[in-house]
C-alpha cells in the first residue's frame, strides 16, 4: 500500500502546524475568548501525554498548541479531542481565534461582556477564508489588556456618559477618576468636556451615587498589524451603541477586504496600497444603516 | 464646605498600589456599621483608584478633599454586607 501524503494546506486550515522534525505537527486547538472548561485541559492534556511530548505551547493569542503530533495519529487525535469537547483552530488565510479579556462578566474594569462577544464573532467569522489572515480581538475597556490595535479588527469596550446633577452630592471623586481630564467641577456642578471623553466610564464606574450613568458600546478599530510589518489599528468611526450595528460594520469590513485585497495581502496592506477614503465610506455606510 | 464627621482615620499615603486599598480595607474592616473613615492618600493612582475600590466593596464614599500638599483625603462611611 503506497504511504498517504500528507495534503498540507488542509491540514493547515485543521489547525495542523508542519514541524521541522519530518513526518510532525504541531496541532492548534480553536480557543475562543482565551476560555477552556476543565473537561478541555483535561482532554489536551491527555492527548498531549499520549500522542504528543507531554507538554502543550500557549501561543501568543491565548491559543494552544500540542507539538509532535505524528501525521499517522491526526485522526486519532482529532476524535479523540472532540470526545471532550475540544476542535482543532485554523492556520493560513482566514479567519483566526477570536481573542478576549475576561470582560464585564469577571472584571471589575470591563464595560462589555467580551466573552459573550467572542463566541458571536466566532460563530460568524471563525474558519472563513478570505485573501490572508483576519484577526479579531475583543477587550473590555481601555486598560486594553487584550491590545484591540493589534487585530485586523479590534473591538474594545467603553461607555457613552450622562450627568445627573440631581443626585451628584459633588464628592469630586470622578474628577479625579477621569484620567482624560475630562471633568472638572464648576460652581459646585460637575461639567464634562466631551471632546476629551474617552468613553473610559471611570466616572460611572466611581461614582458613589450612580449620578453617572454609562451606557455599554463598542470601539472599533481597523487594520492592526504586528507581524513582520507593525501597524496600529485605527479607530474610524464613533463608539458604537449597539451589536446589530457593530456586526454591520465587520460584515462591511471583512466584505471589503475580501473584494479588494490580493490573495496574500494583509488587511493593513491593501489600505495602504489602495488609501483608506473608499473603506471609509464603506464602513460609514454601515454605521449609519445604508447599504 | 462643612468639615466632615469621622470616627476613624488611617493614611495610606506610605503604600503603593495594592497595599494601598489593602490597608484601606483593613482600617474600614475594623468600624462598627455606619461610622466614618478618613482615608489620607496621594494623588495619582491611589485617588484613581482606591474610591472606587470603596465603592465596590459596598461602602458609602461621603467626599473626596484635596488637601493641597499632593494628597487627598476620601471620607467613607462604613455599610456592612
Amino acid at each position: 500500500m503506497a504511504e498517504k501524503k500528507p495534503d498540507y494546506a488542509s491540514l493547515k486550515k485543521g489547525g495542523f502546524m508542519r514541524q521541522k522534525q519530518k513526518g510532525y505537527f504541531s496541532l492548534r486547538l480553536q480557543v475562543v475568548g482565551g476560555n477552556l472548561t476543565a473537561e478541555n485541559i483535561r482532554t489536551v492534556s491527555e492527548v498531549a501525554d499520549q500522542y504528543g511530548k507531554g507538554y502543550v505551547h500557549m501561543t501568543s493569542r491565548q491559543g494552544i498548541e500540542i507539538p509532535f503530533i505524528r501525521f499517522e495519529d491526526i485522526e486519532e487525535v482529532k476524535e479523540k479531542l472532540s470526545e471532550g469537547g475540544v476542535k482543532p483552530g485554523v492556520c493560513g488565510p482566514r479567519v483566526r481565534t477570536v481573542t478576549a479579556c475576561q470582560g464585564s462578566a469577571v472584571c471589575p474594569s470591563g464595560c462589555i461582556d467580551t466573552y459573550a462577544l467572542a463566541k458571536e464573532l466566532d460563530a460568524h467569522y471563525f474558519g472563513r477564508d478570505l485573501p490572508h489572515k483576519f484577526k479579531f480581538g475583543v477587550t473590555g475597556c481601555q486598560n486594553n489588556c487584550l491590545k484591540a490595535e493589534e487585530n485586523d479588527l479590534g473591538i474594545k469596550g467603553g461607555m457613552i456618559v450622562d450627568y445627573k446633577e440631581d443626585v451628584c452630592i459633588q464628592c469630586g471623586v470622578c474628577v479625579k477618576a477621569c484620567r482624560e481630564n475630562a471633568l472638572a467641577t464648576e460652581d459646585g456642578k460637575i461639567v464634562i468636556d466631551r471632546e476629551k471623553c474617552n468613553h473610559c466610564g471611570r466616572c460611572v464606574k466611581s461614582c458613589p451615587t450612580d449620578a453617572w450613568e454609562g451606557e455599554s458600546g463598542y470601539i472599533v478599530s481597523f487594520g492592526g498589524l504586528f507581524g513582520n510589518k507593525i501597524y496600529q489599528g485605527e479607530t474610524l468611526l464613533p463608539i458604537i451603541k449597539d451589536k446589530e450595528t457593530l456586526f454591520r460594520v465587520a460584515d462591511a469590513a471583512i466584505g471589503y477586504f475580501e473584494e479588494n485585497a490580493r490573495p496574500g495581502e494583509r488587511f493593513r496592506l491593501m489600505l495602504l496600497r489602495i488609501g483608506e477614503e473608499e473603506f471609509r465610506k464603506v464602513i460609514t455606510g454601515a454605521y449609519y444603516g445604508r447599504d | 464646605m462643612d468639615e466632615i464627621k469621622f470616627d476613624e482615620q488611617v493614611d495610606i499615603t506610605d503604600k503603593v498600589c495594592p497595599m494601598t486599598f489593602v490597608k484601606a480595607k483593613v482600617s474600614i474592616d475594623e468600624l462598627e456599621d455606619g461610622e466614618v473613615l478618613a482615608i489620607r492618600m496621594n494623588d495619582g493612582e491611589p485617588v484613581q483608584n482606591v474610591p472606587r475600590s470603596m465603592k465596590e466593596e459596598g461602602h458609602k464614599i461621603l467626599k473626596l478633599t484635596d488637601n493641597e500638599d499632593g494628597t487627598y483625603t476620601l471620607y467613607v462611611r462604613k455599610v456592612e454586607e
